[in-house]
């Protein structure tokens, strides 16, 4: 009996401190998949936040802006051109799904609208398998000038290996957030954006076009999309697979709160890191491919007692 | 008057002794004060109405009543007894049924079938039955909806049985919610804004239909009501709110006289 | 003119109470139930050969439609969306399984009934937290309960009787004398048993929905906070929707791996199959019994049928027919919702609607 408390509570703290400089690789690692996992959930907490819907297809076009945009490289378009014409087709995806399926389920339930993005999802699938074929593509990295390769930090003798692609992903992740922010809080639309997330009727009042704001931000969530697709992509290939793992946004907005930008970061980086550090540390006690419900049992922890997330809005029911 | 009297009123209706009484009543939400050391009480077999303007703390008062809030102070006695802090379900079990401001049917439901989801406490059977539903459970079924369909006759609703609820006018609607709430067979009823949106024929016929809820089957019944001649002409008693405190608690021309409730009423400065 | 029901009076509240009060309803089934016990057996699906339809077409179609009934259970009628439910058949597969190990000589059908039960308990355990979480928010725990299944489905070497392969196999069964699963099973003994089961337990939904049991249901769906005030119990009416759910997926989870796959790994449980069956539901109708079967029938085959049709008509091959039916899915599954929400089960009501006074306009 001890040996098992020990082997739960003491014995996973102890490999840690052993091997410091694994556990800062680890820590590396999970902060990387927490910033990924971030991005991701920026995307839901974008589209969450402005029209109340959510959209379960933010996973999907990840994958799928990601093969669009190595598809066409791939048909021979320079790099840069590419880049250019996904943002394009991302926003004709925008268009029309403002067009064909918001406008037309204004007044449903959230339910309905979520079972729709559900549907748009199979869609999605469909198409880019149909056009761009099934099987995993290698990310054009170095064609977009994003960095390859490694560099090697040997503190006391020990071995941290630092991705370049990863660190890349980290900097463009928070330039990207920062200009989110700077987009929301400085400029006119973002203004629009703020006020249409609050209230609907009281924006709609004061001339704002619903319609408008909607295609705008399912752009910047295709955006974001298109984003965590290249560096997704360019760490572990563009694949289907990938669509699943976005789903792990959902743990993440529980935890931050499905409407708040900073809770996606720090829901996304903590699912990030205690789920690596969860699969390797207490992993071999249970067997491996825990990391695959980790971070859901940790959101059905927090709906229990916290709802709301770390800093969504508090919900009170009236009768 | 004793509290245990029972007296007859001139119209000839007994009104029995104190079915409910509430008791130094005060009910917080976070720093907002919503009733601040209320009591007043509920004879068996009247009609008790509570008055006053917008935001005086009625609906919160009836939630209380409900069991749906629980104060922060105060007892709530029901039937000479303590009433503990219960869950909405066994408030029900007690008797107290109600209606609400903004129509709480089940819009996934036709007319009858709202109004045999009053019936829910009293249906037994088991699952097993249940899965069979030939035998006890149907015998069950049938008794339900033959005292549900009364109830539907009564209120006059018969044209409606299969119509689902989401489609009907706000006016049946809220006659729906009454045989619903009929159908629990309560001792106590609370009605919450029964008349709201309504015009003059829909309120004659709603106050019609009140009255006959507690002259046939003797319920005694306390509601929230905003027209001052709907209250006058229904209501035995009368207490008026405002703020959270009480204002004035006595019979319906009793309160229409009182200083406090008119300049409530006006917006005089108190 | 057909669907008339002039002069069919219901002069008791039996008669009102019916499942299918009305005379030409009555008779519909009884053609389906004519058909699908002494038409299909023998002939199977014409035009079709005879084994492809009953393997490919028929005996999942039967199958998903129990699934889909126990979703629309949870879904449809009590308003809790899950997308645990290829986890849940898992759990019942894996429970006949180990059943049939420890009980060898036990009747087959006997032993997939009470695999459901496992379901059920299993179910309502992960439905403790819908007391707490409401809405879409229900996902989340739900897709726990799907990838810690999965999980368990893979390392609890116990489940598959530490077959090295991971996956299991079904053991040759018999009931009668009629073998019933395994491999030399008869296609028609297996359509047969499973065409049975549905039968009886599309009955059992039919009668626990329309009572109050159902009513419980419903009212938590559509207003929970005036259901408690009616003087429901969530806890009950929740936890009696998951575990009746659970049960109907645990047993559509054993018939599809023990008569029809006769094997099964992990993949057959994961999470695309949740969704599938969560199309089948929306498709069909939230709240509907026969609505599932149209659901169940129609995502299952529309596959087939764009295959076959894509082949035989334009030679196209079988993977783009597959993604075409991928996207044409997602936008049927799309203007369903912008059309009818309530799904094919709605659309047919409509269609008898009209039936009523055709040939006249109105």
């Amino acid at each position: 009996m001890t040996d098992f408390l020990y082997s739960i509570f003491v014995g996973p703290f102890a490999d840690m401190i052993a091997l410091p400089d694994f556990l800062m690789q680890v820590l590396w690692e999970g902060f990387v998949a927490g910033v990924l996992y971030a991005l991701i959930a920026l995307g839901f907490v974008l589209i969450f936040k402005a029209s109340g819907v959510f959209n379960f297809a933010q996973g999907i076009m990840v994958v799928f802006s990601g093969l669009t945009l190595v598809g066409l490289y791939e048909l021979g378009v320079p790099a840069i051109m590419a880049l250019v014409i996904t943002l394009g087709v991302m926003y004709v995806l925008a268009f029309s799904v403002e067009r064909f399926v918001l406008r037309k389920l204004v007044n449903q339930p959230d339910i309905i609208l979520f079972m729709a993005t559900i549907g748009l999802t199979n869609i999605l699938i469909g198409l880019g398998q149909w056009i761009f074929g099934g099987e995993t593509k290698t990310m054009i990295t170095e064609q977009l000038w994003l960095p390859t390769g490694s560099s090697v930090w040997e503190p006391n003798g020990g071995l941290v290996i630092f991705q370049h692609i990863d660190i890349a992903a980290t900097v463009i992740a928070v330039l990207m957030i920062v200009g989110l922010g700077f987009f929301f809080s400085y400029t006119k639309v973002g203004r629009a954006l703020r006020a249409v997330a609050d209230d609907h009727q009281a924006s709609l009042s004061v001339g704002i076009s619903l319609n408008q704001i909607w295609v705008i931000v399912w752009f910047a969530a295709g955006i974001v999309a298109l984003v965590t697709g290249i560096m997704w992509g360019a760490r572990s290939d563009v694949s289907f697979s990938l669509q699943i793992i976005a789903l792990k946004a959902l743990p993440v907005l529980v935890l931050g709160g499905f409407t708040s930008i900073p809770g996606a970061i720090v829901g996304g980086l903590i699912i990030g890191i205690g789920e690596k550090i969860f699969e390797i540390y207490w992993g071999p006690l249970f067997g491996s491919g825990v990391e695959g419900w980790f971070a859901y049992v940790i959101a059905l922890i927090f709906l229990l007692f916290r709802p709301q997330g770390l800093f969504g809005d508090k919900i009170i029911e009236r009768v | 008057m004793s509290t245990a009297d029972t007296y007859i009123t001139p119209d000839g209706r007994v009104i029995g002794a104190v079915m409910m009484e509430m008791k130094n009543i005060t009910l917080r939400f976070g720093g907002v004060v919503a009733i601040q050391d209320i009591s007043f009480d509920i004879r068996e077999g009247e009609i008790r109405a509570i008055i006053g303007p917008n935001g005086a703390g009625k609906s919160s008062m009836l939630n209380v009543i409900n069991g749906f809030y629980h104060p922060q102070e105060g007892e709530v006695w029901f039937r000479g007894l303590k009433r503990p802090s219960m869950k909405p379900y066994q408030i029900a079990k007690q008797g107290i049924a109600r209606t609400f401001q903004n129509i709480a049917l089940f819009k996934g439901m036709t007319t009858v079938e709202n109004v045999m989801t009053g019936r829910q406490l009293m249906m037994e059977k088991s699952f097993f039955w249940q899965m069979l539903r030939v035998g006890p459970a149907m015998t069950e079924e049938v008794e339900h909806r033959h005292r549900c369909e009364e109830i539907i006759d009564f209120l006059e609703i018969q044209h409606i049985r299969k119509e689902p609820v989401g489609n009907l006018p706000y006016g049946l609607q809220k006659r729906v919610e009454l045989a619903r709430a009929l159908a629990m067979e309560p001792k106590l009823l609370l009605l919450d804004e029964p008349m709201a949106g309504m015009n003059v024929e829909e309120k004659e016929d709603m106050s019609r239909f009140i009255l006959d809820v507690n002259d046939q089957y003797g319920t005694t019944i306390a509601l929230i009501e905003h027209d001052m001649s709907v209250v006058m002409d229904l209501a035995d008693r009368v207490v008026c709110l405002d703020y959270g405190k009480m204002l004035a608690d006595g019979t319906a021309a009793e309160v229409q006289k009182n200083q406090a409730v008119i300049d409530a009423y006006l917006g005089v400065e108190h | 003119m057909f669907y008339r029901e002039a002069g069919q009076y219901n002069t008791t509240y039996e008669q009102d109470l019916q499942a299918f009060p009305i005379k030409q309803d009555k008779i519909g089934i009884a053609i389906w139930l004519v058909l699908a016990y002494l038409f299909v057996p023998f002939f199977g699906i014409p035009g079709l050969e005879y084994g492809f339809a009953m393997n490919a077409i028929m005996i999942p179609v039967l199958i998903f439609t129990i699934t889909t009934i126990g979703l629309n259970i949870l879904v449809g009628f009590t308003g809790q969306i899950s997308l645990g439910t290829g986890a849940f058949m898992g759990v019942g597969a894996y429970a006949c399984y180990k059943l049939t190990s420890y009980f060898p000589d036990t009747n087959i059908i006997i032993l997939i009934l009470a695999s459901g039960f496992v379901s059920a308990i299993v179910g309502a355990l992960f439905g403790l937290p819908s007391l707490r979480i409401k809405g879409f928010y229900l996902i989340v725990a739900t897709l726990a309960a799907q990838f810690f299944l999965e999980w368990c489905f893979i390392r609890v070497g116990w489940l598959y009787n530490y077959n090295p392969s991971g996956a299991i196999e079904v053991p040759q069964r018999e009931v009668f004398g009629w073998i019933v699963t395994g491999a030399s099973a008869e296609p028609v003994t297996r359509y047969l048993v499973v065409l049975s089961i549905l039968v009886f337990l599309a009955i059992i939904a039919g009668n626990l929905t329309r009572g109050r049991i159902g009513r419980s249901w419903m009212m938590i769906r559509d207003m929970d906070i005036a259901a408690e005030l009616i003087g429901v119990r969530p806890l009950t009416a929740k936890l009696s929707a998951f575990a009746v759910s659970s049960y109907f997926i645990g047993v559509s989870g054993a018939l599809m791996v023990f008569l029809w796959l006769g094997a099964a790994e992990v993949e057959s449980f994961d999470v695309n199959h949740s969704f599938l069956y969560l199309f089948m539901v929306i498709l069909g109708g939230l709240g509907s019994i026969t609505g599932s079967f149209m659901g169940a029938a129609f995502i299952w085959t529309f596959p087939i049928i764009l295959k076959e049709l894509g082949k035989s008509w334009f030679g196209i091959n079988a993977t783009v027919m597959e993604n075409v039916s991928l996207v044409a899915i997602g936008v049927m599954i799309v203007v369903i919702l912008i059309v009818e929400p309530h799904g094919m089960a709605r659309l047919w009501q409509i269609v008898k609607q009209k039936l009523r006074i055709w040939p006249f306009p109105h």
